[in-house]
């Protein structure tokens, strides 16, 4: 073994499957050929509620198979019941799987699966998220476990006796994952056992739940991820298309695909639960918290409780006496909310920092010194000290770099030909994660290592910084490392979710290199279950601040944003350029959300009616006019081996509020329901 | 997708058999059939057939050939002198990659996005005649606050069609029962009880060529309001021309796209403009009396003030930039 004083780790190595990605090489799920291979296609319940009765089958269409409930294999429960598809003749949403149909071609799988015809027995439904609904309720816990219910001190006492006093309502709407790859699967049956080839973020974990869902072994599934184009939460488990392929597979004794198209991803792979949040903030006249009250409403559907964790944030952002949160879930006739990039956090933070900036304003304290005066010193609820937190050293930084200072904190004060302009800040929270994974090395007599570990990459650098992980722990150049990921027959690797894929896999991944050298071995495997679960919990967060500048177009209410920034703490940096394409990827994610994005719900139909990219905005190039991305030199060496926090989510966290504030700044109109769209803001300038 | 037969036009009076549509850059109709709203039984394609050419009219104006794509219209350097407005109305549509395929008679036809008439699996009496409209008690921000009905309050997508239309542009076909010089201002008709009908054409009819008028029209402007920077259909825009001698209103062209099922010639408005004094309150006034007759619902109000906010600004660097032709 050759020593080497150069590290990897902290270089910008770039994206190691770069090449192949830009000149096609790289293979997603659905691009692996196969002899004989037949196509599926989702046939979706076109009513919110009711009863499938039967399926008709048009004998001119070419479907080698129609299956639903009434002729499909039966399947064990899954923990998640969205994959007991085709099991029941309740439809719990509309857009639900009813049927598939497997055909020769993907034309003729299609055109099958528009004239299927569904004999069915509709019921009443009920598809709106009200915070005066009378089934709304408390779960016993919101994901992925904390307490639905906190509280310290007396708030309504403390609210009572408050000097300023801010009690503000804020609406997010449902918001749909939509990776560039949409969610595709290839099932092949050889015998008793099942290769997927499928897009996701834990083929472990798919593996898993696949075999389970058909009451096979873990090992007989074997599942293939090489490559994955985004996922956003959305993949972070088997999806209903995982188990419908296999379905279809195993019926038909041939390889079948099932690729989603756009219009499916809104409501068969999961969504961001729309919230309504009220938000009380109680202060002293110079800006000292008094009390934090923050009521969070979400929804799921009928058939299990998804309770997503919205008001989480709020109980280590800042320093009060009084404090308290809470979440209401109501469950409708609507597909089940998933995770999407930062679940809980993106929602909360948007309303806990919009109510920081209304609170600024009323105080006449400049809302970066408002937050200031409200840092906490150790976690408020938990009393358990920080391993590390320079939130404050991001806001004061970061308005260094933005050009804060001097900022005229009336609002519409500025004005350029027809626009008004406006600057916000606002905070962001994530926490630092880490994950049992098992991960495994292997020495070859030409000097070079194999390093293995089930892990995935969704697009986001994983495999080019666990190979500058390995690279350093084995003392060696980057170039001496082959690194292997995306299956499930690797060792056993946790979820690329939570911002927490790095540190998880890094840490197993330094483990194995660190035996391999120790022991003299050729071959060392390290699990970090153990450490894992001895570790502390509380008090890991990373932080960061937004800045941003709009300008909003008094003739039409349009909104741009000229200017996003955010300054990070999220602990050592492993690859400067992957981690800044995260940082930027969760600010442009925010800017959506901010300005752009939403599910828009038809009542009567029970359905968001807009499902396609055409439809459903996200930022296009042009509204990314600049932006930047900057990071704190953190150290924290309480978390892993590597010393680092996720980067994959903080970007999206406080990046819309601080948009939202600035186009306060700016019109001097506060809108409260995202997105800010120029119907909102004309009626006002 | 249903299974379909394909052959090329051979000649513009074929006439096209019932269950037959014609195809030329395809950027809408085939999104229609994959999605089921479209069902042709043949397609015809006419990228052979059609001009793709733009070439000068004696006594002045130019003639399109239907087949001209979107991006080589707005980069024409004739078009961009004399008709500033259609370049940048080209330009404010699509995306680059829909401009190349797209083409000026297939733009023209393109077919509302109304979210209800783009789902198959939902009532609209535009693709499924009697079976309702959703959109009125449902989600209808982006549709007509005029020209609409009680059976269909779609709006026109097209932002090239708004500016043909301000430009008094005749669009030139070819059918069964021979050619017709129709105005671009009528070749769109409002939905009242038959909304399935778009236009005027009649079966087989092919759109061959658009014709811009000899007059120039170089003080004019296309301005787009929408919920992005790019890549979004208009919420609200306007095509306009003005001239202006001694502080007063000469010729005013003035068409509004995404407020009705049609590109709308803002005809009242233009009426009280000529000969009034070349003033923001004559604007304002003048779109006030066009949006005398706007139905607005629950989620499009907003757009009143937005086309009378978007005409008086339009109209205001039009006269401050000289109003000459």
């Amino acid at each position: 073994m050759t020593a080497t004083t150069h590290r990897a780790v902290g270089t910008p190595l770039a994206r190691l499957e770069g090449p192949k990605k830009v000149t096609g090489a790289a293979k997603y799920a659905a691009e692996y050929p196969q002899d004989d291979l037949a196509y599926a296609w989702i046939v979706q319940s076109p009513v919110a509620r009711g009863r499938l009765d039967a399926v008709v089958v048009d004998p001119t269409d070419e479907a080698i198979v129609v299956l639903w409930h009434g002729n499909a294999p039966r399947l064990r429960d899954a923990d998640d019941p969205e994959l007991a598809v085709l099991q029941s003749a309740a439809i719990s949403y509309r857009g639900q799987p009813v049927a598939l149909v497997v055909a020769d071609t993907p034309e003729g799988a299609r055109r099958a699966a528009q004239t299927v015809r569904l004999e069915i027995t509709a019921e009443e439904h009920d598809t709106v998220l009200r915070t005066d609904h009378p089934e709304l309720y408390t779960p016993e816990t919101v994901n992925p476990g904390f307490p639905s219910e906190t509280a310290a001190g007396d708030v309504d006492r403390a609210w009572a006796a408050a000097p300023v006093r801010i009690d503000v309502e804020y609406a997010t709407p449902a918001l749909h994952n939509n990776p560039m790859e949409p969610h595709a699967t290839i099932a092949r049956w050889d015998g008793d056992e099942l290769t997927l080839w499928d897009s996701n973020q834990h083929p472990s974990g798919v593996a898993a739940t696949v075999s389970q869902v058909f009451g096979m072994r873990p090992d007989q599934t074997r599942v293939i991820t090489e490559h994955v184009g985004g996922g956003f939460g959305s993949k972070g488990t088997a999806r209903p298309n995982a188990v419908l392929a296999a379905m279809g597979a195993r019926v038909t004794g041939r390889p079948v695909k099932l690729a989603l198209p756009r219009q499916q991803m809104f409501t068969v792979v999961g969504h961001r639960t729309p919230t309504r949040q009220r938000i009380r903030l109680a202060a002293t006249s110079d800006g000292a918290l008094t009390a934090i009250d923050h009521q969070a409403f979400s929804q799921s559907s009928r058939l299990f409780e998804f309770a997503e964790q919205t008001a989480v944030a709020t109980r280590h952002m800042y320093a009060a006496p009084n404090r308290r949160t809470g979440h209401r879930l109501l469950r409708l006739d609507m597909p089940t909310p998933r995770w999407m990039r930062a679940p809980g956090e993106a929602p909360g933070m948007f309303a806990l920092e919009c109510a920081m900036d209304e609170l600024a304003a009323e105080l006449g304290i400049d809302p970066i010194e408002l937050r200031v005066r409200n840092e906490p010193e150790v976690e408020p609820e938990t009393g358990t000290p920080f391993t590390s937190r320079h939130y404050v050293d991001c806001l004061r930084q970061g308005a260094e770099r933005f050009g804060w200072s001097g900022r005229d904190p009336r609002p519409r004060q500025r004005r350029e030909g027809d626009w008004w302009i406006g600057t916000g800040v606002a905070g962001a929270t994530y926490p630092a994660m880490a994950q049992p994974s098992t991960a495994r090395v292997r020495a070859f007599d030409d000097g070079g290592f194999e390093v293995a570990i089930g892990a995935a990459d969704l697009g986001t650098g994983a495999r080019t910084i666990l190979t500058q992980i390995a690279a350093d722990a084995l003392g060696v150049p980057v170039e001496r490392i082959t690194i292997r990921i995306g299956d499930s027959s690797l060792p056993k690797a946790s979820v690329a979710g939570g911002s927490s894929g790095s540190a998880s896999w890094g840490w197993a991944v330094t483990g194995a290199c660190r035996a391999l050298r120790e022991s003299g071995e050729r071959e060392a495997v390290f699990d970090t279950t153990e450490l894992i679960q001895k570790q502390e919990k509380e008090g890991r967060h990373a932080f960061g601040a937004h800045f941003a500048e709009v300008r909003v177009d008094a003739v039409t209410g349009e909104v741009r944003v000229s200017r996003l920034f955010g300054m990070y703490a999220a602990g050592r940096i492993l690859n400067p350029r992957t981690a800044r394409s995260q940082f930027l990827g969760g600010m442009i994610m925010g800017m959506g959300m901010a300005l752009h994005e939403e599910g828009v719900l038809d009542p009567a139909m029970g359905e968001w009616v807009n499902h396609d990219l055409a439809e459903y905005h996200i930022p296009a190039h042009a509204d990314v006019e600049n932006i930047d991305a900057a990071w704190l030199d953190e150290q924290d060496d309480q978390l892993n081996p590597m010393g680092s926090k996720g980067v994959g989510e903080i970007g999206i966290v406080g990046s819309p509020a601080a948009i939202v504030n600035a186009v306060w700044h700016a019109t001097g109109v506060r809108v409260r329901d995202l997105p800010v769209r120029l119907d909102k803001l004309l009626p006002h300038l | 997708m249903k299974t379909f037969t394909y052959r090329s036009a051979t000649g513009f009076a074929d006439g096209l058999e019932p269950g037959a549509v014609f195809l030329a850059g395809g950027t809408n109709l085939v999104d229609l059939m994959k999605l089921g709203v479209a069902a042709p039984d043949v397609l015809v394609d006419v990228n052979r057939l059609v001009a793709d050419e733009i070439s000068e009219l004696p006594g002045g104006g130019l003639r399109i050939g239907a087949g001209v794509r979107n991006s080589d219209l707005a980069a024409d350097p004739r078009v961009r002198t004399r008709y500033p407005v259609l370049s940048q109305a080209l330009l404010a549509g699509a995306s680059g990659q829909l401009r190349n395929m797209a083409t000026t008679g297939g733009n023209l036809l393109q077919r509302t996005r109304c979210r209800y008439f783009m789902d198959a699996t939902k009532p609209c009496n535009k693709h499924a005649p009697g079976t309702g409209c959703p959109a009125r008690d449902g989600d209808h921000r982006n549709l007509a606050i005029l020209g609409g009905s009680d059976a269909c309050i779609a709006t026109h997508p097209s932002d090239m069609a708004v500016a043909l239309v301000a430009l008094d542009a005749v669009v030139n076909t070819s059918g069964p029962a021979g050619e017709r010089r129709i105005p671009a201002e009528e070749l769109h008709r409002l939905p009242g009880d038959a909304p399935e009908r778009d236009t005027v054409l009649e079966h087989g009819e092919l759109i061959t060529s658009v014709d811009l008028p000899a007059v120039e029209v170089t003080n004019s402007a296309y301005r787009k309001a929408r919920d992005r920077a790019s890549y979004a259909f208009a919420v609200g825009s306007v095509a306009a021309a003005l001239t202006v001698a001694g502080g007063t209103v000469g010729d005013v062209r003035l068409a509004w796209g995404a407020v009705a099922p049609k590109p709308w010639r803002a005809r009242i408005a233009e009426e009280r403009l000529r000969g009034a004094p070349a003033t923001r309150e004559s604007f304002l006034a003048a779109a006030d009396a066009e949006l005398a007759g706007a139905r607005a619902l629950r989620d499009n109000a907003y757009k009143i003030a937005l086309m009378r906010n978007l005409t008086a600004s339009v109209l205001e660097r039009l006269a401050a930039a000289g109003g000459t032709r």
